[in-house]
């Protein structure tokens, strides 16, 4: 809305500046609207379940914060940020071209059983960065090819990608749990869990800070992907086969080879997660029926950053913060975590209806609901004649010509 | 092969198969309507916690499904409004019902029975008369409740699946559900709403996903667990899609699908004993990816589904 349709190059008149600037000003506030408000809507809905359920919802956010944030914690929740930016970013890339991974959990899955079976042996074999990137790569190049029967069918047969990267989820956790037990169980416990990685062959720290280097790779990654979605042909590509795959076929884009590519990016980011999880300071191993479904609650922020891969950061890092504190006030107030999923999903339903109210507004009518500012209205002024009421006229143009009453 | 096999392979089968039904009976009305409902997990998952309230405290597995069925419904209202009325992403809000569903359930069911998690008694069967003495489909063996003795319900569903495929092939509620899939425009041209329409069918998938759900905790678990469905919502989706919006095709599809996913009793049966339980629990969706492999391009979805209606629009 914010385009203007100046002549290059021209000088400004002041009106038409300010104009320009009250038009960007607007934007952005609407922006911040459509993103805050689902968010704060959620932690409210969330609140109110926990006040039912007994337990008092500021102490609980308060417990998040102290937890999450406060003194030193939150380089904890900064180091947990990077898988969710990984897979935040893996995400928005086929999200663009309108295709739906939702196998997120058996990529990351797999890759994780990888790195933790293989990373023992080859970093004591390897000199350290290069079992690092050998690691990265394998985790990387697994998560890629487990995308690769749903893309194939997408691409030859037009399956529904929907079912088909479930179904591939579904198996690659129940075969990263078999690895887990089976060939890559430490033999020394009874745990199901593989052999740890020794404390100091784990990614270094960034000097002066409790926060493992995978981070700058991270932040490095969010940059090379916006500028490709933004500034390369590739980019233009996926996005017009998002907006409209007919559009795209007539521009002659190769529409197999552009669904694979965006199914073997988006794979590989995420895999390249699971290495990142696994070789952070905190872990060096994992357990089987333990390693997290951090994609389920990435989702909504995905979305709340409009598929842009830099506005997925301040989400992410607030989500990394809700999870980090989250998950250590719900053991303080013997709640199970699951509890985070609720907010996560609820974000996702207002976000929905904000989304729809905002189209709304930008089709000329109000945030709220036509009916409802009629009716506020109607109690502020006695009489009001709206007929000549600009906006409930352009309200219900709106609703003749959708059809919605 | 042994009588206690095959005996143990239809009654495992079909109590995987019945919830596995319903759900992918109510995901075809919805898919047939045009309503692509990816948040029947989450319908499936409110469901059988609400069943499983229900027959805890109403001491009746009766009392049990109707909860279960008002607790789809109640999902499949959100999905209703948003979806239908307003017009909004049918996948966006699949997934946030699904994951409000298993959060929500996880959060109830470990806030109020955490420390007893009480378990539910066994069913109350009821058998055909004469035919529950064939054996291998009617007699019982070793606790092992094959067709001709199962809980009221199971015939009911059959039967039901029966009159489903009854409506759509000769009624004209089903031909306004299939219009609404296939050419919405044409249906309200002719008058119908298709708002409406779809609704009724949104709705009903959600008391069909509840009362799968239901049996999956009344009936199959004989109590709740956090995450009990394990992804067979989704399942139920293929299953629907596969069957080409025929019920029968459904039925038979889900017993398929049910033998799978109960796999381990009726391997324990044959005497195998020594393949790793993820192996067993991952052939349900192999199963599924192999189907689609072989089968995706006879997969018939109608042309408006997952389009929200908008009158007048192009």
């Amino acid at each position: 809305m914010a385009e203007t349709t100046l002549p290059a190059g021209a000088p400004l008149e002041p009106a038409a500046l300010a104009l320009l600037r009250a038009r960007v000003a607007t934007r952005l506030l609407d922006v911040g609207i459509r993103s805050l408000v689902p968010v704060v809507l959620a932690l409210v809905a969330g609140g109110l379940l926990l006040a039912a359920l007994g337990r008092n919802p500021f102490t609980f956010y308060g417990h998040v914060w102290d937890y999450g944030v406060a003194q030193d914690n939150w380089q904890q929740s900064a180091v947990s940020m990077v898988p969710l930016l990984l897979i935040a970013v893996g995400l928005t890339v086929i999200f663009r071209a309108n295709i739906w991974n939702l196998g997120y959990n058996g990529q990351f899955a797999l890759g994780a059983a990888l790195v933790a079976g293989y990373g023992p042996t080859l970093v004591d074999r390897l000199p350290l960065w290069f079992a690092f990137v050998l690691l990265a790569l394998l985790a990387a190049a697994v998560g890629a090819a487990w995308t690769l029967v749903p893309a194939l069918l997408k691409a030859w047969y037009g399956t529904n990608e929907i079912i088909t990267t479930l179904m591939m989820s579904f198996v690659g956790v129940d075969l990263a749990d078999y690895l887990i037990k089976g060939p890559f169980q430490d033999p020394s416990i009874r745990t199901p869990q593989t052999r740890a990685i020794a404390f100091d062959k784990l990614l270094p720290p960034i000097p002066g800070t409790s926060i493992d280097v995978s981070l700058l790779v991270a932040f490095a990654a969010v940059l090379v992907v916006h500028y490709v979605l933004t500034r390369t042909a590739f980019g233009l590509r996926l996005h017009v086969l998002g907006a409209n795959p007919r559009a795209a076929r007539h521009m002659g884009i190769d529409l197999p080879r552009l669904t694979v590519s965006s199914f073997l990016i988006s794979g590989a980011l995420i895999g390249g997660a699971a290495a990142a999880y696994v070789l952070s300071p905190f872990w060096g191993y994992v357990r089987a029926d333990q390693i997290p479904t951090y994609g389920d609650s990435i989702i909504p922020f995905v979305f709340l950053a409009r598929l842009n891969a830099l506005a997925v950061v301040p989400f992410v890092a607030f989500y990394a913060i809700l999870s980090t504190g989250g998950d250590f006030a719900a053991s303080q107030e013997n709640l199970p975590t699951d509890f985070l999923l609720v907010l996560v999903g609820l974000i996702l339903l207002f976000m929905t209806v904000i989304e729809y109210l905002g189209r709304r507004r930008e089709l000329g009518s109000s945030y709220l609901p036509a009916g409802l500012v009629q009716a506020l209205r109607a109690t502020r002024r006695p009489a009001p004649k709206p007929a000549l009421d600009e906006r409930a006229v352009a309200a219900s143009g709106v609703d003749a010509d959708e059809g919605r009453a | 092969m042994s009588q206690l096999f095959w005996t143990t392979l239809v009654a495992a089968g079909l109590l995987a198969g019945v919830p596995l039904m319903f759900t992918a009976l109510g995901e075809l009305v919805s898919e047939r309507a045009g309503v692509l409902n990816i948040g029947l997990e989450g319908m499936m998952l409110v469901g059988a916690y609400c069943g499983y309230l229900g027959a805890y405290y109403g001491h009746s597995v009766w009392v049990g499904y109707l909860a279960g069925m008002a607790g789809g419904t109640a999902g499949a209202v959100v999905m209703a409004v948003l979806c239908v009325w307003l017009g909004l992403d049918q996948i966006v809000v699949g997934i946030a019902i699904t994951l409000a569903g298993e959060g929500i359930t996880s959060v109830l069911y470990q806030s109020q029975f955490s420390s007893s998690q009480p378990r539910l008694g066994a069913p109350p069967v009821d058998a055909v008369p004469l035919l529950d003495r064939i054996p291998v489909l009617g007699k019982p063996l070793n606790g092992q409740f094959p067709l001709f003795s199962q809980p009221m319900l199971v015939y009911f569903g059959l039967a039901f699946a029966a009159l489903l495929a009854w409506i759509f092939r000769s009624t004209n509620v089903g031909l306004n559900l299939r219009a609404a899939g296939e050419k919405p425009e044409a249906l309200d041209a002719a008058g119908v709403d298709v708002v409406r329409t779809r609704t009724y069918a949104t709705l009903s998938t959600g008391a069909l996903a509840g009362l799968g759900g239901a049996y999956l905790s009344v009936v199959g678990a004989g109590g709740f667990q956090p995450f009990l469905t394990q992804g067979q919502g989704f399942m139920a989706i293929v299953v629907a899609m596969l069957a080409r919006g025929r019920p029968l095709g459904v039925v038979v599809g889900s017993f398929l699908f049910g033998t799978t996913i109960s796999l381990s009793p009726v391997l324990g049966a044959a005497g195998v004993r020594n393949i790793p339980d993820n192996v067993v629990h991952m052939l349900p969706f192999v199963a599924i990816i192999l189907a689609l492999i072989m089968f995706s391009r006879r997969a018939y979805l109608p042309p408006a589904l997952a389009l929200p209606y908008v009158r007048g629009a192009r």
